[in-house]
């Protein structure tokens, strides 16, 4: 291993842009001439509009234009689509309503965008907005998850008169009731997958802009896939044909999903800004993104687990309610579906699965991918069960855990996926060794004797990851095909730029891919280059989500890589005077096989553009590849994390008082960086367990729309992590790489939970685990023990 | 509008702005200083944080005009030419920035930390010291473990410091 190589903790070169303050956001650029958007929002969850009167407002200091669903219609400004079509069981294509930029004729969430004013500053389009007149037509909102489809329920889009977008389901449902009818025993629960705001810590923004003189129009926006953004605004929305429309995603300060969609507000900054003739730009403030960036989780899940005499797990069965929000947003139909229940199997061997889930309409902003989408969901489902199961069963969870664990490989579980490779029984031992797991007992007194209660608990996680190969989620209904691509410029002095369709918003690509070019070229690693997120640049890509920018972003890069490295040998086969089939390629260095004859990468890059030792007829002169890159199957990272907490049973306040996480995401790119990325995930999903959750009042209105009332994950909320890693490697990709973005958002609310239910008696405690709700808990375990 | 002076990372600016400009607005939209940002509407995230006199403040809570004949300090000026404050040495070391849009507030908010908590700081201070700055990438792990270092490497380097305001 070289020092800037595979598997070297090297530091980052994006860093120092970042701590000297000259990252380039989008809010940071400002474009000449520039005017300012600002949009007017429903005040209620569910409305008519019956009339909407913006003359007088027109007329305000600084407004240059007013526009409403009126004129997103003239100009046939095309709606906001959903690019995952799922069918319900009965063969039936989703209910997707429509999703028009700005609304037409009715409001259906608080935030739902009525009208943009657009004026020299922000402030005057803000002043302005005060003057447009509505009248609303206040209609019954529905909020509830778990009720929206109830008879009698107001009807929030006619495409679907009963609130429900599809009726799903996966598995065979006969065979998983055999199983169950023949069980020894049934663990059956209920749960609550609370609604989370994403809340990158940048707030989306965008700036539109039109030149004339080409017709070609600009958005720079904060995107995690800015050419999957300029595909949607060309092929669907219309604003412009693809080679006339550059998306620019510059710095992006975190996305964790929210970023990936296409939303109304850059929809509407780059059509006005052929409208107004001038750029315009928005930036969301924090509460605009509470209520508009795509929330995640929500769902009402009853689950059950079959076991037969042995303690074998023989089935699984689960249904669930999942919210969508008030429309359909990019990915949103996917989420609960095949990014969520070909996961119910997680790491065990289990027979039969089923799963139903309804998707449903409410009157709340669209719930869409959120870090891990779908896989946290389905993990929280298996491991509270699995760790249920082995409670009722009297037996530790660890061993309940190991004797099911699926132990050979390539293995087939009854919902879609094929798990490559894995080792769970090794990461359950590393994580219980790091973890003191024997030493509990002696931990438990001790809490005890302070009065306090300690708890342990285990999740056993998994995931697939890459979101690809195309044909694949294509079969199951993906609109897109899910490959990445990569184009490697050697450039004649030996330097080298990757133009690469990932994007990087912190997850440090600039780094890591250099790595992978460093290691492959014998380059030095600050003679790479890595560009991404204009799509002027990169030629086409699908962007950064789903842990897949390693797994299949860098697969693209070294299959490029791969074809640079071809063409160097037949350059260097004449510049060293031998045949093409003679010539190797290590650490730098083309070599004649067998002799000392050798040129270095840089010398040959030269040989490649003055092209003086060959004819053009026989090689073409240059030096750059590109390749597409579509894998063969899903990656599945999988791990244990194990969180021990100590819960003060007369406030119920819970203190985590160790993490420990030990994780199988295959060969290792950066060790730092990917250490770093478990850290995120794992307060992502401590934040999930025990503070975040976006409430509405029955009104349908946002009551957690601030971070005086949305409880982030503070410093002094979470401890240090202990981490490790365990490695097999991915057969299904050229490196080796799984995936490591997603792993600790989707491992850690079950592991919160399970230690707190483990400390406080109980089984049943709702996330968030707040102080009231596990003082509860506590209380009712305490009357539970009386009554006994 | 209403005329404020001040002193920014050592140069005298004069300007003339409306008067519900705030600092932030100030340092971003007039001084084109965007090393400073804007994650919140309610002074929680820190992400805004600059030094004012000398002290960490939240520039989303100050109004330009407040800071007549203040000396600022940005994230911009805080490096001497080439040479990083060892704050900002240490959070790159330490892998204490991801996205790196909190990371103007939090290395401004950790000098200030060392400033009134010293340079030996436990892993508790600093969890404690760090309730009003938000990260949601890093989890805190590696940012806390940056400041640790940080306020070590602080040590001796005081006439960079008081150079940087």
């Amino acid at each position: 291993m070289t020092s800037t190589g595979i598997g070297a903790a090297v530091r980052r070169k994006e860093d120092h842009r970042f701590i000297t303050g000259k990252g380039r956001y989008t809010d940071d650029i400002n474009r000449p001439g520039q005017a300012h958007a600002y949009f007017l929002r429903s005040p209620h969850a569910h409305a008519k509009i019956k009339s909407l009167d913006v003359q007088g407002a027109k007329t305000k200091p600084g407004v240059l234009a007013i526009l409403t669903g009126d004129d997103i219609a003239t100009d046939k400004v095309g709606g906001l689509i959903c690019g995952w079509m799922i069918h319900s069981k009965d063969g039936s294509p989703m209910k997707a309503g429509p999703h028009p930029a700005l609304a037409q004729g009715k409001v259906r969430y608080v935030g739902d965008h009525v009208a943009v004013v657009i004026a020299e500053t922000v402030g005057e389009a803000k002043d302005a907005a005060e003057a447009i007149k509505i009248e609303y037509e206040v209609l019954p909102a529905e909020v509830e998850t778990a009720s929206a489809q109830r008879q009698g329920a107001a009807v929030i889009h006619d495409v679907a008169p009963d609130n429900t977008v599809y009726r799903w389901h996966l598995g065979d449902k006969a065979k998983t009731d055999a199983a169950f009818a023949a069980a020894k025993h049934v663990t059956k629960i209920d749960l609550t997958n609370n609604r989370l705001a994403p809340n990158p810590m940048e707030p989306r923004a965008a700036i539109g802009e039109y030149d004339s003189g080409d017709g070609v129009f600009t958005l720079y926006t904060t995107s995690q896939n800015p050419h999957v953004a300029r595909l949607v605004l060309s092929a669907f929305i219309g604003i412009a044909p693809e080679h006339k429309l550059r998306v620019v995603a510059p710095d992006v300060g975190g996305g964790f999903g929210s970023k990936i969609f296409i939303y109304a507000e850059e929809t509407v900054c780059v059509w006005a800004a052929k409208k107004v003739g001038r750029p315009v730009k928005w930036t969301s403030d924090r509460t605009e993104a509470f209520l508009s960036d795509a929330h995640g989780r929500d769902h009402v899940t009853h689950a059950e687990l079959a076991t037969d005499e042995n303690g074998k797990i023989t089935a699984l069965r689960a249904r669930t309610i999942a919210n969508l929000g008030g429309y359909l947003s990019t990915f949103s139909s996917s989420v609960p579906t095949y990014l969520y229940a070909p996961l119910l199997s997680g790491q065990y061997d289990i027979a039969n699965i089923y799963c139903e889930v309804d998707g449903v309409y409410t009157n709340t902003t669209p719930v869409d991918a959120y870090r891990g989408a779908g896989r946290p969901e389905a993990t929280f489902v298996v491991e509270r069960l699995v760790e249920a199961a082995a409670r009722e069963l009297g037996q530790d969870p660890a061993k309940f855990r190991r004797k099911n664990y699926i132990k050979s490989f390539p293995h087939q579980t009854p919902v879609i996926m094929t798990y490559d490779a894995g080792d769970y029984a090794a990461s359950l031992a590393k994580a219980m060794e790091i973890a003191d797991y024997a030493n509990i007992g002696k931990r438990k007194r001790e809490s005890a004797k302070n009065g306090k209660l300690r708890g342990i608990g285990i999740s056993s996680y998994i995931e697939a990851c890459g979101i690809a190969p195309s044909q694949a989620v294509g079969s199951l209904g993906a609109g897109v095909g899910l490959w990445e691509s990569a184009e490697v410029r050697v450039n004649p002095v030996g330097t080298v730029e990757v133009l690469t369709g990932s994007h990087s918003h912190g997850q440090g690509h600039e780094t890591t891919f250099a790595q992978l070019v460093s290691e492959r070229l014998g380059v030095p690693f600050e003679n790479v280059a890595i560009i991404h997120g204009d799509t002027d640049k990169v030629q086409f890509g699908m962007g950064t989500y789903g842990s897949r920018s390693g797994a299949v972003g860098m697969s693209a890069i070294y299959k490029a890589l791969d074809k640079v490295i071809e063409k160097g040998k037949k350059v260097a086969a004449y510049v060293l005077e031998a045949s093409a089939g003679d010539i190797e390629f290590k650490d730098g260095k083309f070599t004649v096989k067998g002799t000392d004859k050798a040129a270095d990468f840089g010398a040959i890059a030269l040989q490649a553009y003055i092209a003086h030792k060959f004819s053009g007829q026989e090689l073409e002169p240059g030096l750059k590849e590109g390749a597409f890159y579509d894998p063969t199957n899903f990656t599945f990272p999988a791990g244990v994390h194990i969180c021990e907490v100590e819960v003060d049973p007369g406030t119920g306040s819970t203190r985590i008082e160790r993490w420990t996480a030990v994780d199988d995401f295959g060969v290792v790119i950066n060790p730092m960086i990917v250490e770093g990325q478990v850290h995120g995930g794992i307060a992502q999903g401590v934040g999930q367990a025990l503070l975040e959750g976006v409430r509405y009042n029955a009104d349908g209105q946002l009551v957690t729309a601030s971070y005086m009332d949305y409880a982030m994950p503070r410093a002094d909320d979470l401890p240090s992590f202990h981490v490790g890693m365990t490695v097999t490697p991915c057969p299904s990709n050229p490196l080796g790489v799984k995936g490591c973005g997603e792993a600790g958002a989707i491992a850690a609310p079950a592991a919160v939970i399970n230690a707190i239910t483990d400390a406080v008696g109980h089984e049943h405690v709702a996330m968030p685990a707040t102080a009231e709700t596990v003082w509860k808990a506590c209380q009712r375990a305490s009357q539970k023990l009386a009554a006994e | 509008m209403a005329s404020v002076s001040m002193t920014i990372n050592g140069k005298a600016v004069r300007a003339n702005v409306e008067p519900r400009t705030l600092l932030v607005e100030f340092l971003r939209e007039h001084q084109r200083l965007t090393g400073t940002h804007v994650g919140c509407d309610t002074s929680q995230c820190g992400a805004c944080t600059i030094h004012m006199d000398g002290k960490g403040v939240k520039s989303c809570t100050v109004l330009a005009l407040q800071c007549e004949g203040a000396q600022i300090t940005t994230i911009e000026g805080l490096a001497n030419g080439e040479e990083l404050h060892p704050m900002q040495a240490a959070f790159r070391e330490n892998h204490g920035l991801q996205c790196g849009y909190c990371t103007p507030g939090m290395i401004m908010a950790a000098i200030d930390i060392v400033k009134r908590k010293g340079h030996d700081l436990d892993e508790h201070v600093i969890r404690e010291e760090l309730e009003g700055n938000i990260c949601r990438c890093t989890g805190y792990h590696n940012i806390v473990k940056s400041i640790a270092a940080g306020a070590k490497a602080m040590r001796g380097h005081a006439g960079l410091q008081q150079a940087a305001e």
